[in-house]
């Protein structure tokens, strides 16, 4: 399973040089890039853990590509995604988001149908990750 | 042809009988529009021998407080306010016959946060007027006095992105096909191969209601279990316009209650449902937190022939105050009606704070919108991956792209036919966001993306030659070096 959020997810992984071009895109249109990860993919959650604050006042991808990699370091074994807001008035929000690293093994989701009145079914999406405790979802680490 | 005003003031204005209507005071060249006026730009054909400034004066006057005849009740009232006033006619470049009008109407002739009054006071009376050959409005500059008086889109560009976790890319969506005659087990398994595949949304067509074949409950409950499959399968959030269309605002209102309850995210109306439908509707879509999806069922009847009609800016224009989320705004290199630079006009209208006048797009004034929020526009009819360049340099990154034929007519199904039209649609803004030529490189862009995808490669294939290149009905006016001092 291909958790696909993000904007280049039906792509092949993009190379930390092709990150960095999409970086680089960011910082020129004056967008803050913030490094996030999770071990939770559920498409609800909103709220991934920030790496730090988003970077603003940045212009070069390099220092963005360098703390990626630090990241990668600790939480190599997780998602982790590039989001860039942009605080001009009318938008105040992302602009544009993308997965750069996921855990070797992607387990996906579980769909449990819950049979309620009638023909009506509750649906609930699963990710069986979350069965176990944080930091012990994907591999051995 | 904008000489000086002909109005008759004092007792001589109120005589019995019959008076022309520029001399009743609704021809005042001299006016100058006030910020809070709503002002409206016609396109007037008089009938042989009728003057186009008495033609003008006449469309004021009866889509304002005017009758054929002088009627002494006026005295009763402010009647200067309350009289639309004509203030300035242009021949129309290039069309012989054919003027614009520019009219001003006072705040106070309007009821707030009504399309249905607007528009019944606007294009209520004057279009059957018998000394016009035809007339047209082509465009509206509503105040920001009037906008703050609507909610506007229910949920907006902004939010929809945010709900749906979506950003940076167009969004990707499909009309079932065939529009008529599934099952509701066999429509949801459409729903299911579409929005696995790579699609973040399917929809259903304009005249899927509740038919014999597939009754709007079976349709609504296969189509939840579709989009909660997929999104278990993709790990997105999916969506899929569920028409509640409906006979009676009850019937509307009970079926976007059941697809609330579902969990749906979108529902879908028609534009046919007329305009206090719609903005009950809205209302409805902001407090159950739905997106709501409008397709433009019927607009062509009057929007597409130049010289009569209601332009689609303006409809565009009413949606936005009316409170829509979405709006099928044109594809231009699709298979219906679309000149690319009156789209550009439309999309700007949907999607821009502050709209500048832009004659060469057909857009006459400057709008403020007053931060309402933003319109998403929705491009579908006839397009495919292969024109993935060309439809993001026209229609740029908000927008829904919908590939109906292009996503379940591919040769390999359903789910291949989503897959191409999303990688197409990465390969494509990856492009775009490194700097790259996508327009003219995008045909060497797609085949490079088709290297690693057979089912990219399989679409550029099967549709690489087809174009819909007929003349547009409904062009700008204006070349785009044209300018008009306001």
């Amino acid at each position: 399973m291909r958790v696909t959020q993000g904007c280049f997810s039906f792509l092949p992984d993009l190379t930390d040089e092709q990150i960095s071009r999409q970086v680089q895109y960011c910082l020129g249109k004056g967008w803050a890039v913030n490094i996030e990860f999770t071990d939770d993919p559920h498409p609800r959650n909103n709220f991934w853990e920030m790496w730090g604050l988003p970077m603003f006042d940045l212009h070069d991808a390099a220092g963005v590509l360098m703390e990626l990699n630090e990241c990668r370091k600790v939480y190599g074994d997780r998602y982790i995604r590039m989001s860039a807001f942009d605080s001009s008035h009318g938008w105040e929000s992302v602009r544009l988001s993308f997965i750069v690293n996921r855990p070797k093994q992607e387990p996906g989701f579980r769909l449990d149908r819950h049979e309620a009145n009638g023909r009506n079914i509750r649906y609930t999406t699963k990710s069986y990750a979350v069965d176990r405790p944080e930091g012990m979802r994907y591999g051995d680490k | 042809m904008n000489e000086q005003s002909m109005t008759v003031r004092g007792k001589d204005r109120y005589k019995s009988g019959v008076m022309e209507y520029k001399k009743m005071g609704y021809w005042e060249p001299d006016y100058e529009p006030k910020d809070t006026d709503i002002i409206a730009l016609f396109r007037v054909t008089p009938q042989d021998g009728v003057d186009p400034i008495e033609a003008s004066a006449a469309v004021a006057g009866e889509s304002s407080t005017a009758t054929w005849t002088v009627v002494w009740t006026d005295r009763l009232t402010a009647a200067e306010k309350y009289r639309a006033k004509c203030y300035r006619v242009d021949p129309v470049p290039n069309s012989p016959g054919q003027y614009f009008a520019y009219i001003a109407y006072d705040l106070d002739l309007f009821e707030n946060g009504s399309i249905a009054n607007l528009s019944a006071s606007i294009i209520g009376n004057v279009f059957g007027f018998k000394p016009l050959k035809a007339l047209r409005l082509e465009d509206m500059r509503l105040p920001v006095a009037y906008v703050k008086t609507f909610q506007g889109p229910a949920t907006g560009i902004v939010v929809e992105r945010e709900r749906m976790d979506k950003f940076g890319r167009p969004l990707l969506g499909a009309t079932v096909k065939p529009k008529l005659g599934l099952s509701g087990r066999n429509y949801g398994r459409v729903v299911y191969e579409a929005l696995k595949g790579g699609l973040d949304f399917t929809k259903d067509d304009e005249n899927i209601n509740s038919q014999p074949f597939m009754h709007w409950r079976e349709r609504f409950l296969y189509c939840m279990e579709a989009v909660n499959k997929a999104q278990a399968a993709s790990g997105e959030i999916k969506g899929t316009y569920l028409n509640v269309t409906a006979g009676t605002m009850e019937d509307m209102y009970e079926r976007a209650e059941f697809a609330k309850e579902l969990g749906s995210v979108v529902i879908m109306i028609d534009l046919v449902i007329g305009y206090t439908a719609i903005q009950s509707m809205a209302k409805w879509a902001r407090r159950n937190d739905m997106i709501l999806h409008l397709h433009r069922a019927g607009h062509s009847t009057y929007t597409r022939q130049r010289n009569h009609g209601v332009s689609f800016r303006v409809i565009a224009k009413w949606m936005r105050l009316a409170g829509v989320d979405h709006i099928h705004a044109g594809t231009v290199v699709g298979k219906l009606e679309g000149d690319p630079a009156t789209t550009r006009g439309y999309y700007d209208i949907c999607r821009e704070d502050f709209n500048r006048m832009q004659l060469e797009h057909g857009v006459f004034f400057d709008q403020n919108w007053a931060s309402l929020n933003k319109l998403m526009p929705v491009a579908s009819g006839g397009i495919h991956a292969g024109q993935m360049h060309q439809l993001l340099d026209h229609l740029g990154e908000d927008v829904v792209l919908q590939f109906g034929g292009g996503t379940i007519g591919h040769p390999m199904g359903i789910q291949a036919g989503a897959t191409a039209n999303r990688v197409a649609l990465e390969a494509m803004i990856l492009a775009r966001n490194e700097g790259r030529d996508y327009l003219h490189e995008g045909p060497e862009i797609l085949a490079k993306a088709a290297q690693t995808c057979t089912p990219l490669k399989s679409a550029l294939e099967v549709w690489k030659d087809v174009t819909f290149n007929y003349e547009s009905t409904d062009m700008p006016d204006y070349a785009p070096t044209a300018s008009v001092s306001m």
